[in-house]
């Protein structure tokens, strides 16, 4: 883990940062009260990727104090259409670093923080704790689950997004009130479901439903409007039609259900069927 | 009775590249072979062998999801709008 130095000091906001977030510091909803929150506020954000991009970006231009970026992966060109963290120079460079000059650029009174890894049992345990609100910007079903299940037996809330093609699809899960479990109890198995690299996504509906994701992690943290929890909001960029569905706690999940078989983080590679169920875990 | 059907892009594919559609059904498990009568392969999408619907699946009866409800036996209405929604993965 790195992290770049903080530019100010914790709890006051200086001149500069009264001026550059004077927009949101005039609505009555945020006020310097809740800037100061937004300045105190760590939040660890899952992959720097299409969904990472614009909820870091974002949360880095409102002035939230802390954001920890987990990524392992490297810049493709290929990530150029949609990640907008990431330019053309930026090829070939790890996406961390590159997600950290872009943030800092935009705003040098946030603190960057690196954990440049893949997100595993073996690591999420220990990074997690540190951060008062978690995004998931995964690409991947076994992370997914493994987010889902590590903030919710830290008590941490997720800010849960997800994209394929022209949907995009965002909730918040907050610890007892519903998990990714309770909506989807398992994977489906490898090939069923396409990844954004097998069947491609749409590079503007990262930037909708990213933030969106932002703008939860925003509510939580002042504690204002209504919450995207317990509704599962359902985004079709072709017809642009919003819905949202019903999401409710299973009594019968495994992980946050009256009878939980799950208090520890699995193996979540065998658990989504990428490795063969026979060969030792490798977390 | 016709019933309104949302898919999404995983699935729209198996419906002949539509996104929303009329059917018909007096039960989710009968608006299911319907569309399966016209577009074979569809419900292979959505249940196991076991006729038992797939966990990465969910449906939805205009917001409630029917597991909550009767599950595959719940009944329809007229007006009601059906939504299938697989999991997505992407970020």
């Amino acid at each position: 883990m790195t992290s770049s130095e903080p530019n100010s000091k914790a709890d006051t906001l200086s001149p500069d940062e009264v001026m550059r977030y004077s927009r949101h510091i005039i609505m009555g909803q945020v006020g310097p009260a809740g800037q100061r929150k937004l300045k105190k506020s760590k939040v660890l954000i899952v992959g720097a990727g299409g969904l990472g991009g614009p909820v870091a970006i974002y949360l880095a231009l409102a002035g939230v104090g802390t954001i920890g970026i987990v990524e392992f992966d490297v810049v493709d060109l290929s990530n150029l259409q949609r990640q907008v963290l990431h330019q053309t120079a930026d090829i070939d460079k790890s996406k961390i670093e590159s997600a950290q000059e872009t943030l800092e650029a935009y705003n040098p009174h946030i603190k960057v923080i690196q954990h440049h890894a893949p997100l595993t049992s073996d690591n999420a345990m220990e990074i997690l704790p540190d951060y008062d609100i978690v995004v998931n910007g995964a690409d991947n079903f076994a992370t997914r689950y493994l987010v889902n299940d590590a903030c919710y037996l830290l008590g941490k809330t997720l800010v849960d997004g997800a994209i394929l093609l022209f949907d995009g699809q965002a909730t918040v899960y907050e610890p007892g009130k519903c998990c990714y479990r309770c909506l989807y109890p398992t994977p489906p198995p490898p090939g069923m479901v396409p990844s954004c690299a097998e069947a491609g996504v749409l590079g503007a509906i990262t930037g909708i439903v990213g933030s969106i994701q932002a703008t939860e992690v925003f509510k939580q943290i002042l504690n204002i409007g209504t919450p995207l929890t317990n509704k599962l909001l359902l985004i079709d960029a072709l017809t642009m039609e919003f819905r949202t569905m019903k999401l409710r706690r299973d009594p019968n999940c495994p992980l946050c259900g009256d009878n939980p078989t799950i208090t520890e983080l699995i193996d979540y590679d065998i658990f989504c069927g990428s490795l063969p169920l026979e060969m030792p875990a490798n977390k | 009775m016709p019933i309104k059907v949302n898919v999404t892009s995983v699935i729209e594919k198996f419906v002949g590249g539509q996104r929303s559609f009329e059917s018909e059904g007096k039960t989710i498990d009968e608006l299911i072979q319907a569309i399966n009568n016209k577009f074979p392969g569809f419900a292979n999408q959505l249940l196991e062998e076991n006729g038992e619907l797939r966990r990465f699946v969910n449906i939805y009866i205009n917001d409630e999801d029917v597991r909550y409800l009767g599950g595959l036996g719940t009944e329809l209405k007229d007006s009601d709008e059906v939504s299938i929604l697989p999991a997505l993965a992407g970020g």
